[in-house]
């Protein structure tokens, strides 16, 4: 551990960062004041995109090309998905994939 | 209605708190094992509030990163939650003294449950937002604490509670696909992200894949621009 007066510096740091990020298009675009039409339609599209992005976000540190193949996560997703398709229910499909997947990464592969 | 509100807020959250507890575990164990208190795992998780971040966090502060490091590495970590703001403009609009709480609270997970939340007017959807933000802050809380006091003593093996993120994800990809007849923006999205991680690789992928995204759905703004059209997220802008 390094001291504590630098480890809270680096705290704030990170803190103040991860702020800035999230409140910028809310300081770009303040509430009552016109905003260009293309952001407006750009908020109606992203939550499609950016749902797909999360999902590939979210296999980025396994890999396809080491043993066990990312199979887990695909057999987990494809059970998740399929379920939900299925029955539409959201906590059923979550824990049902989690309870599938972690049998599978502790107990198969 | 605010009990109502509350409910509807707590159900809707509960594939978080699986989440948020497992992950927050895991961060407070890493933290801990470098030396540092739980104290600092409250403190953490109080102001950062950001997964991959604070994971990311731990190797600063063990490697005693230098703060340029710190922010410019944190910046590229936490840069997609630049996207988020823009869909919630509107919703996140006259919820006064609490807004600044709402956008501090935006992360990943909570951003995907209120843009495809559908609440109908037994909601106070302002509340709502509130609600649900608080309510996973509290599971981040919570979870990173746990971690961080009591360290690799678990009384069960928790190796792959994690993947309730990805399925979470998954469920709303699923259920939006389900719900529109345009699937030109998700496909977008995945195909985008998987090339540019591929080529860019894990740690640096997402800024260029928010960019091409953001120039992509600008390209194909004729096709999909259906803005003051009946669309379900116009229809709840005004509330």
């Amino acid at each position: 551990m390094i001291d504590t007066k630098y480890s809270l510096i680096l705290v704030a740091v990170m803190a103040a960062v991860t702020m800035f990020v999230r409140f910028l298009p809310f300081l770009c675009f303040p509430e009552g004041r016109k905003r260009p039409k293309v952001v407006t339609y750009l908020g109606t599209v992203l939550p499609y995109a950016v749902i797909g992005m999360l999902v590939v976000y979210c296999f980025k540190d396994v890999s396809f090309f080491k043993y066990p193949y990312c199979i887990p996560e695909l057999l987990a997703g494809a059970l998740v998905a399929g379920l939900h398709i299925w029955r539409r229910n959201t906590l059923l499909s979550v824990f049902a994939g989690v309870a599938f997947y972690m049998v599978l990464v502790q107990l198969v592969f | 209605m605010i009990k109502r509100t509350f409910k509807r807020a707590f159900k809707d959250s509960l594939p978080v708190l699986a989440g948020y507890l497992a992950l927050g575990v895991g961060f407070g164990v890493l933290l801990q094992s470098k030396g540092y208190s739980f104290w600092w795992a409250i403190l953490m998780s109080c102001t950062m509030f950001a997964g991959s971040g604070q994971y990311a966090g731990v190797d600063f502060l063990a490697s005693g990163a230098s703060i340029i490091t710190t922010a410019v590495m944190t910046f590229i970590i936490n840069a997609r939650h630049f996207f988020y703001g823009f869909s919630l403009l509107d919703k996140y609009k006259g919820t006064g003294w609490f807004k600044p709480y709402l956008i501090f609270g935006l992360t990943d997970e909570t951003y995907s449950i209120v843009c495809s939340a559908e609440l109908d007017d037994s909601i106070d959807h302002k509340k709502y937002y509130l609600f649900l933000t608080a309510l996973d802050h509290c599971y981040w809380i919570t979870g990173c604490t746990l971690g961080a006091v009591l360290g690799e003593i678990l009384p069960f093996s928790n190796e792959g509670i994690g993947y309730s993120m990805t399925a979470l994800f998954i469920v709303i990809m699923v259920e939006q696909w389900l719900s529109t007849k345009e699937h030109l923006p998700v496909i977008l999205g995945v195909a985008t992200t998987v090339v540019c991680l591929v080529v860019f690789g894990a740690d640096l992928f997402i800024i260029p894949a928010m960019v091409l995204i953001a120039l992509e759905l600008v390209i194909f703004r004729k096709k999909l621009d259906k803005t003051g059209a009946s669309d379900g997220e116009e229809a709840q802008s005004g509330d």
